[in-house]
């Protein structure tokens, strides 16, 4: 009976791995383009202050006969990417991910009567893939956007006043010491996932509770569902020591 | 011809005016001492002049080339600013190094940068050689392989005038070099500027170590409120001040 239930959670732990990896490979460059979608500042409207062109005489009288509006300078100070990104981040962290994976994965079959994911198991890990990736990527995006405004301003500027590009500065400045902010806030969210994937199981895929729980029903035993608990624990402390070495790794520099 | 022509600079930050109508040159081989109390618009002109903040009008030249020009937007392109900006060198008072380099590749880093980015010609490791140079004239050269947190502070503002200095800019600007250091360190720091005097860098320094200025500048400003309010050489000055202003100013420092 051990060996059967070790060999049923085992599937259950693949499954869970994919999506974690899965959801890691995609979420984690997504999240940086989120926050760098956050930290926007293309001002599209900016024109609208733009001072005319400098007549000469009349240079005076010009100005303070036309004091924009306040409705002229907040649409100057709009931020289209900037709030698009906000808006985005805070509906999905703002609502479950259990709801978030039922309407991607139930929603296109219901509305356009198009199940894109279609039936097969593929299809549900695909779904649930892109929901996670979508999640998690938001929450990924924040932990970057705090580790990159964390970098003192003087070092961008130091970097300016030596002609690095703006590329550069972030490659070769910005960049480590950004990852060096970012690693424990990171494990956390990264542990949180390694847990979340036993949401996959709303959309019909055995992952490892679903596993364990299965032998709850079928043979009444409960012990699996421990069981699953120590794989879990495992997964997790395999996490904390890589998480402590990468820690290690970047204590040469303060 | 002067090296550096500023004229007619002002800035604002909203609706304070952090500078109103600066004008200044300066020589070849001098060293300029911009002194005066906080607030009074100092490091803003440090920064305007080394492209970190966009004066709102006025020019700046040099070599009677007009690098910034605030009525043409042509003077302004962030992909010219970046090689304008190469005339100046800039010292924080912070340091500003970058924590995961060594002393070494602060130094180098920008230039090895250069020199793929652009295919300068020039090797990494003659880059390396002129960066070890720059770091055993500072002093620093049993330091090279440290990093900057292992360094003390007047260690690590010495690395950042290496690396300031690796870029070769024709004007080296300090702002408030000292000010973050305990007054033991101040002096290492003081003497390798003076080093610098000596073999006539071209200097713009804001300070407040007032027997340093007097001693090793050639010309002096005195700031306040967003206007040099006296300028001249520093026996004019320190020593026979014209304005009410800088008497009061230099009277807190007496003794100094």
């Amino acid at each position: 009976m051990f060996w059967t239930v070790t060999q049923s959670l085992l599937g259950g732990l693949g499954t869970a791995t994919q999506l974690f990896a899965l959801t890691l490979l995609f979420g984690l460059p997504l999240g940086l383009v989120i926050a760098f979608g956050s930290m926007s500042k293309w001002t599209p409207f900016r024109f609208l202050l733009k001072p005319k062109k400098n007549t000469g005489r009349k240079e005076g009288l010009a100005e303070e006969a036309k004091e924009p509006s306040e409705f002229v300078k907040s649409l100057a100070a709009f931020r289209p990417i900037h709030a698009l990104t906000d808006l985005i981040v805070w509906v999905v962290r703002g609502t479950p991910l259990m709801l978030q994976l039922i309407i991607i994965y139930y929603g296109p079959g219901l509305w356009f009567d198009n199940n894109i994911w279609g039936s097969a198991a593929s299809g549900r890990m695909f779904a649930c893939t892109v929901a996670f990736v979508i999640n998690y990527s938001c929450y990924f995006s924040v932990i970057y956007r705090g580790g990159i405004q964390g970098v003192p301003v003087g070092q961008r500027e130091a970097a300016e006043v030596l002609g690095l590009t703006k590329r550069q500065t972030f490659f070769k400045i910005t960049l480590l010491q950004m990852v060096k902010r970012v690693v424990p806030p990171m494990s956390n969210e990264i542990i949180t996932l390694v847990k979340d994937t036993s949401l996959a199981r709303i959309i019909a895929i055995t992952e490892l509770i679903k596993s364990g729980e299965s032998y709850m029903k079928s043979a009444g035993i409960t012990w699996p569902l421990f069981y699953t608990g120590v794989f879990y624990l495992v997964f997790v402390g395999v996490l904390t020591i890589l998480f402590n070495f990468i820690e290690r790794k970047l204590s040469y520099f303060r | 011809m002067a090296i550096l022509d500023v004229q007619h600079i002002e800035k604002s930050f909203g609706a304070t005016k952090v500078l109103k109508d600066i004008n200044f040159s300066l020589e070849e081989g001098q060293v300029l001492a911009i002194i005066g109390s906080s607030g009074s618009g100092k490091t803003t002109l440090l920064r305007c002049l080394n492209f970190l903040e966009t004066p709102d009008k006025g020019t700046i030249a040099v070599q009677g080339n007009t690098l910034f020009d605030a009525a043409d937007p042509a003077t302004q392109r962030e992909s010219e600013i970046r090689r304008k900006r190469l005339h100046f060198g800039l010292v924080f008072q912070s340091f500003n190094l970058f924590p995961q380099y060594t002393a070494l590749e602060n130094v180098t880093l920008a230039r090895e940068l250069m020199a793929k980015g652009e295919k300068t010609g020039e090797s990494l490791e003659a880059i390396r050689e002129e960066g070890k140079v720059l770091l055993a004239q500072m002093g620093l050269q049993d330091r090279m392989g440290n990093y900057p947190h292992q360094l003390s502070g007047g260690q690590q503002q010495r690395v950042a005038i290496a690396r300031a200095l690796a870029m070769k800019p024709d004007i080296l600007c300090f702002d408030e070099p000292t000010s973050a250091l305990d007054p033991e360190l101040t002096g290492e720091v003081l003497k390798v500027i003076r080093g610098l005097a000596d073999q006539h860098t071209t200097m713009i320094i804001v300070t407040h170590e007032m027997s340093f200025a007097r001693d090793v500048a050639d010309q002096v400003l005195f700031m306040d409120g967003g206007v040099v309010v006296e300028e001249g050489t520093p026996e004019e000055v320190f020593g026979n001040p014209q304005q009410a202003r800088t008497k009061q100013f230099l009277e807190k420092y007496k003794g100094d």
